[in-house]
């Protein structure tokens, strides 16, 4: 009887131990989560972002409903963990554009590389004598925010002759739009053509054209925006509906802004200084405004993205050879710095950065950069141990 | 729906001829109590109320609880919830055959399966036929699942959302038992309908062998031709416990469909070690099973969809009170433990050759109070921690659960 007294403290003590450490896990500090709505959303509101949030996060598509035949992803999901950075395991091949007069290799499965298939299917191939590039899934946040940048905005920070003659010449991404999207209400046009805004090449003009397309080229669903079977090449009925398509939209309009963390520590406000001191400000512009937009809680909002939207010559060694829209090959949209720190929580505990992932860490991340970004990656290595570590810490604030 | 109805009848019909005669002439079915038990027997070792010299005996166990879970700070809230309701029927249609079926009620009447509906035929100790809807032998817990034979409230995670547990298909098979002193020796093989292409194409987004269950179809056909192989051996020593070696496997794909090949044949092989004992002289229950499940994924598949996965779970429950309690003459109060894992996709990365998380790791402590040995009221504390398949910061829920299970 001795002996199963022992057992049951033993067992009691387990107990305590678990049950007093956290008896029930709370939410992660809102300032390292990257998911989460806007704050200030209607009723209405946040059951639209309930709704895209679910078709967002928890649909994964099957070969009943749609999936494929040929794919890179299931879901959305599977590419932004916790509406993070994505991860090497589903990074996105594009291939077939090597100018602006467009992808020469439409006919061949081009613009991007379904890498997957069902049982039974072949997935595609790069097709010989086709230049590719591979681009990391990004985070979604503050996408809404960057959505209502105003073309005016934009352009005025761009200096494609550089003017100013400090070496960087931002320009934005001309394209012409498809047919199911309608131009803004402050856009300005250039010869028919819209700037567009999202993806490593500013290809993409919104955030419907950003998840049409990732819908119908990551996951191989038709809608009726975009009915075409990447396999078949057929058009065939809608896989995903039009609400739902909208729910998406809605969903990535309404996440909210990353929050930055121990923004007042000594050493993250030094290496604030020395991110605009070394030039890095150029391009990773720190504040934009939003215009104005029928959801309230992001109308003419001042927000802090780290990005100016143009693009940018980043040098050789960046330069796959591959674009889109008429970016040059070595060109590349600025990413947004926002949530840099977090990047790790959604890519497996470590960091995968640039366009392609190369990256491991922030400082080989700053290493890589060339092109526009020269002088300012030559003022970062002239920078003590010290005030790298410095510049990196505010980075990983972000 | 003329199923449900048709189940309702019977049981209200049953219920209330029960109700008009005299309570004296209800009897329970004879105990086996050899200490030579065996988890195959479970299907039988059920306290069965028959109707005097009738043929037929009747049983079942309900589940019900509450419960309180957290994860990451979100909440369902306050849930009660009517797990399963579980009936049996027996009979003995000769002295060697005899019939016994299993239709149960899950989440109110959200599922209504039959677990169990097959006749056995007796031809000699070591060798019985038993064909119907059977479950098949693979690990301990799938033949030996009812709820108030448990002090937790949460089937193992391992059993259910990697084993495919209950598990059950129609079908043939053999087996026997022998004993021998202090041993007992047995076995079982059976071919049955079997699993679909739904274990790498489902929208659980991992292999996912449970979702073969959605096909009801299968026990009206095979999906693929192919016979599913389950053969279990297992031996049990009076004094130490039994130990338990199962395998089930089969191909799973449609290879061909009305004459042409569509697909190569594609396996799944399923292992599975099971042991149980109880340590004598503090009377420790010990309860284990650790099972692997390897797929043949094509190469052009996702990794989303594992090619291994293994886990398991052990339990220990120890009688710490047993004394009257409020005139329960045979109470018994247990303070129990569960440590489970079930990692569901087992390999590296071909981008970076790194883990593949998708991982599960959870402790359930546990209090229960056995007022007679066939009704159990049980007080759980569950934590889990799971990860992505890319192994970012774990997922964490907690909380409490409270239920009752009894046989009636």
């Amino acid at each position: 009887m001795k002996k199963t007294r022992i057992i049951s403290v033993i067992i009691l003590i387990i107990t305590g131990i678990v049950a007093c450490q956290k008896i029930l896990p709370g939410a992660p500090p809102d300032n390292e989560l990257l998911d989460g709505p806007v704050e200030g959303l209607s009723y209405d509101e946040n059951r639209r972002f309930l709704a895209g949030d679910v078709a967002f996060n928890d649909e994964v598509f099957t070969s009943q409903t749609g999936l494929g035949s040929i794919f890179v992803a299931t879901s959305c999901g599977s590419c932004h963990a916790g509406d993070g950075k994505g991860h090497p395991f589903t990074t996105l091949t594009r291939f077939g554009q090597v100018d602006s007069t467009g992808n020469q290799f439409l006919h061949l499965g081009g613009p991007q590389l379904q890498n997957r298939s069902l049982p039974g299917y072949t997935p595609e191939q790069i097709p010989a004598g086709a230049t590719f590039s591979k681009f990391t899934p990004p985070a979604n946040t503050g996408l809404g925010f960057l959505e209502l940048v105003s073309d005016a905005d934009i352009l005025a920070m761009a200096d494609p002759n550089d003017a100013n003659a400090d070496g960087i010449s931002g320009v934005p991404n001309y394209e012409y739009l498809p047919s199911f999207i309608a131009p803004s209400q402050n856009a300005i046009p250039r010869n028919g053509k819209y700037i567009h805004r999202f993806g490593k090449k500013a290809a993409a003009y919104n955030l419907l054209h950003q998840t049409v397309n990732a819908y119908n080229q990551d996951i191989g669903i038709t809608s009726t925006f975009q009915p075409k079977d990447v396999y078949t090449g057929l058009n065939i009925d809608p896989e995903v509906s039009d609400v739902t398509v909208h729910n998406v939209v809605f969903y990535l309009q309404t996440l909210k802004a990353p929050i930055q963390r121990n923004q007042n520590d000594p050493e993250v406000l030094q290496g604030k200084s020395l991110f605009i001191q070394t030039g890095c400000e150029s391009c990773h512009k720190q504040t934009l405004k939003t215009g104005f937009s029928t959801i309230a809680a992001l109308s003419n909002k001042t927000f802090h993205p780290y990005t100016d939207l143009l693009l940018h010559d980043m040098g050789s060694g960046l330069d796959d050879g591959y674009t889109e829209g008429n970016a040059k090959t070595s060109e590349w949209r600025t990413p947004p710095l926002w949530g840099l720190g977090l990047s790790p929580n959604s890519q497996g505990g470590q960091y995968f950065l640039l366009h392609d992932g190369r990256a491991k860490t922030i400082e080989e991340a700053i290493q890589l950069h060339g092109g526009e970004a020269q002088q300012s990656k030559e003022k970062f290595q002239q920078l003590s141990v010290q005030e790298r570590n410095n510049l990196v810490k505010f980075l990983k604030s972000l | 729906m003329r199923l449900f109805i048709f189940l309702l009848g019977s049981i209200f019909f049953s219920f209330t001829a029960i109700a008009q005669i005299d309570p004296a002439l209800l009897r329970r079915t004879a105990k086996d109590t050899s200490g030579l038990l065996l988890n195959m027997d479970a299907v039988y070792n059920r306290p069965f109320l028959q109707l005097g010299k009738l043929p037929v005996a009747l049983g079942g166990y309900a589940e019900a609880n509450y419960q309180y879970l957290q994860e990451d700070g979100i909440t369902e809230g306050h849930q009660f919830q009517m797990r399963r309701l579980t009936l049996f029927v027996s009979s003995s249609i000769s002295k060697r055959i005899k019939f016994l079926s299993e239709i149960e009620f899950e989440d109110g009447t959200k599922e209504i399966n039959i677990e169990f509906a097959s006749v056995d035929f007796e031809f000699a100790p070591l060798l019985n036929l038993r064909g119907g809807i059977v479950m098949n032998p693979v690990g301990a817990f799938n033949q030996n699942h009812d709820g108030p034979k448990w002090e937790f409230i949460d089937r193992p995670v391992s059993a259910t959302q990697m084993l495919p547990a209950t598990w059950s298909n129609v079908g043939f098979g053999v087996f026997g038992k022998k004993y021998s002193k202090d041993w007992v020796y047995a076995y079982e093989a059976y071919l049955t309908n079997g699993f679909d292409d739904k274990i790498i194409d489902n929208a659980e987004n991992k292999t996912f062998l449970p979702a073969s269950k959605e096909n009801k179809d299968r026990f009206e056909e095979s999906f693929n031709g192919s016979p599913l192989l389950t053969a279990k051996v297992a031996v049990r020593n009076r004094k130490i416990g039994e130990l338990g070696l199962s395998y089930m496997g089969g191909i799973y794909n449609k290879y061909e469909d009305d004459g042409l090949e569509l697909d190569k044949k594609r396996r799944v092989n399923v292992y599975a070690i099971d042991f149980n004992t109880t340590l004598t002289k503090m009377n420790t229950y010990i309860n284990a099973e650790w099972a692997w499940v390897n797929v043949d994924v094509p190469e052009t598949y996702t990794e989303q969809f594992g090619r291994k996965q293994q886990g398991g779970f052990i339990d220990f429950v120890q009688p710490v009170i047993k004394k009257p309690v409020f005139g329960f003459e045979k109470s018994v109060i247990n303070a129990a433990l569960r440590f489970e894992y079930v990692d569901w996709n087992k390999g590296n990365f071909k981008s970076t050759g790194d883990n593949i998380s998708d991982e599960l790791f959870s402790i359930v402590p546990a209090i229960s109070w056995r007022p007679t040995a066939q009704t159990v009221i049980r007080f759980n504390y569950r934590y889990n921690w799971q990860k992505d398949i890319l192994g970012n910061p774990p997922a964490k829920l907690a909380g409490f659960q409270f239920g009752v299970s009894t046989y009636f």
